[in-house]
């Protein structure tokens, strides 16, 4: 892999990371990283959506009238999103039933938008999908590290399986109960940006 | 970047060009998916009746098999309490509650919505669960009611007295985690089999308890701590559905038909 790509693929997990360098597609990172089962499913989604609406709309970039080039975008990454939707339904009904609405709001996650106005829009059809995925990723990792402390310290498990036992089912752990709310994910994230701001300080905004 | 794209019907030709292959990939998807997704969603049906009437254990993986040995599934009209006998397999299978909730033609207003419904299908589809000697074993009955965000679906399952609860199963809910979804806690699901709905009286005296309920209290089930407004919501959802205004008039009329029947 050259290095190019790699920077493409991998950039935007720390260096470029679109929810702690851009701050962007917060809103679902709050409501689906309750458990970690579902934020993979979410990562997995929004990777396979950002990569192919980055593919589609770079293959086609140069016949898009730039009066309407949004709206272009946004039925390509509705469609996606549908499908994915869709193929949820049909082959992981449990999960989809948990996701429920968040899959659909996959498309008005900005970093799919985002990517595609600011990237595909302009780069070839290989290299966009490409960057698509490495956003995904990107996302995904924040949303993984997101929903471990939150499964781990609010239901005391992992995956689903068992850690710390809880007062509940007899054990000793009580489950941190504000971890157990979406918003409990804006101090993880504050965290988290601040943890990568501190190793890479060329991060921090200039004043 | 060509200079001349910018032409109205340029525009407009490429706008409908990219919504007519947008449209063909959804409906596609849509249409070419929709076998699976319907038999997903009759597994998982078939899969919580199953859990409400205690077979899912015995019945292992093989789901479809054990609901189509022991299970009947009838349509019900909920005012008059009386079985419909001319609704077909199909329309049983596809009956949908929320959908004819929300239609006008096929639903009423509850006078007395505890339940918080707002609107209740005229029809409920029943499920009698036999057992090995095709007798009745189990009757659940689909219920939904508001909890604390949402309308919470599910299924109470009833031993043949029609009194003695078997199961109080949830389904499809969004309540909380770590609160009120502890509804789906087998822990607080254990607590539910062999609980009485009605009393001497015939009247529904379920009652989710706040603090715990005494011991040999057989109408009493422990309130969920730290879900006040779900373990309410619980409770509502049972007493609408087992009053008047839900099953009453059929538990009424099983009841009738089921001592006659006992006494040929």
């Amino acid at each position: 892999m050259s290095s190019d790509t790699k920077k493409v693929l991998f950039g935007p997990v720390i260096d470029n990371n679109p929810i702690a360098l851009q701050v962007l597609g917060v809103c679902s990172a709050l409501a689906v990283t309750s458990s970690m089962a579902n934020a993979l499913v979410m990562t997995i989604a929004v990777m396979l959506v950002t990569g192919f609406s980055n593919l589609f709309i770079s293959l086609i970039r140069n016949h898009i009238p730039s009066s309407v080039r949004i709206i272009v975008q946004m039925a390509i990454i509705a469609s996606l999103v549908i499908v994915v939707d869709q193929v949820l339904k049909a082959f992981s009904y449990q999960l989809s039933k948990e996701l429920s609405v968040f899959i659909g709001l996959i498309i008005t996650n900005c970093i799919v938008m985002g990517r595609a106005e600011a990237f595909a829009m302009k780069e070839k059809p290989g290299v966009s999908f490409l960057d698509g995925i490495g956003n995904g990723l990107g996302y995904g990792a924040v949303l993984m590290v997101v929903a471990f402390f939150r499964e781990l310290f609010g239901f005391g498990e992992i995956f689903g399986i068992e850690v710390f036992k809880l007062v509940q089912n007899d054990g000793w752990y009580q489950g941190n109960g504000l971890l157990v709310l979406p918003f409990s994910s804006f101090f993880i994230i504050g965290l988290i940006i601040w943890a990568i701001r501190q190793w890479k300080p060329e991060q921090v905004e200039k004043d | 970047m060509s200079s001349n794209k910018e032409t109205p019907i340029k525009t407009i030709g490429f706008v409908f060009l990219v919504c007519l292959v947008c449209a063909a990939l959804v409906s596609i998807a849509a249409s070419g998916l929709k076998p699976l997704q319907q038999a997903n969603k009759l597994l998982d049906r078939q899969t919580k009746i199953l859990e409400a009437s205690g077979l899912l254990e015995t019945a292992g993986t093989d789901i479809v098999g054990t609901y189509n040995k022991f299970v009947v599934a009838k349509m019900i009209d909920l005012e008059t309490g009386t079985i419909v006998t001319d609704a077909s397999d199909e329309e049983i299978n596809m009956f949908d509650e929320r959908a004819d909730s929300r239609n006008a033609d096929k639903s009423s207003k509850p006078k007395n919505d505890i339940a918080g419904i707002n609107r209740r299908a005229n029809h409920a589809v029943v499920y009698l669960v036999n057992n090995e000697q095709g007798q009745l074993n189990t009757l659940v009955l689909p219920i939904v009611g508001l909890g604390l965000w949402d309308l919470m679906y599910g299924f109470v399952g009833l031993e043949p007295d029609l009194n003695t609860v078997r199961s109080v199963i949830y389904s499809d809910l969004k309540e909380t985690p770590g609160l009120g979804a502890e509804v789906l806690n087998p822990r607080w699901k254990a607590l539910w089999p062999g609980k009485k709905m009605f009393n001497g009286k015939g009247e529904t005296v379920i009652k989710v308890v706040k603090g715990g309920a005494k011991k040999g209290d057989v109408h009493g089930v422990d309130a969920l701590s730290g879900a006040t407004l779900t373990s309410n919501g619980v409770q509502r959802t049972l007493h609408f559905w087992l009053g008047d205004e839900g099953y009453g008039p059929f538990i009424t009329k099983f009841r009738s038909v089921a001592s006659e029947g006992g006494s040929k």
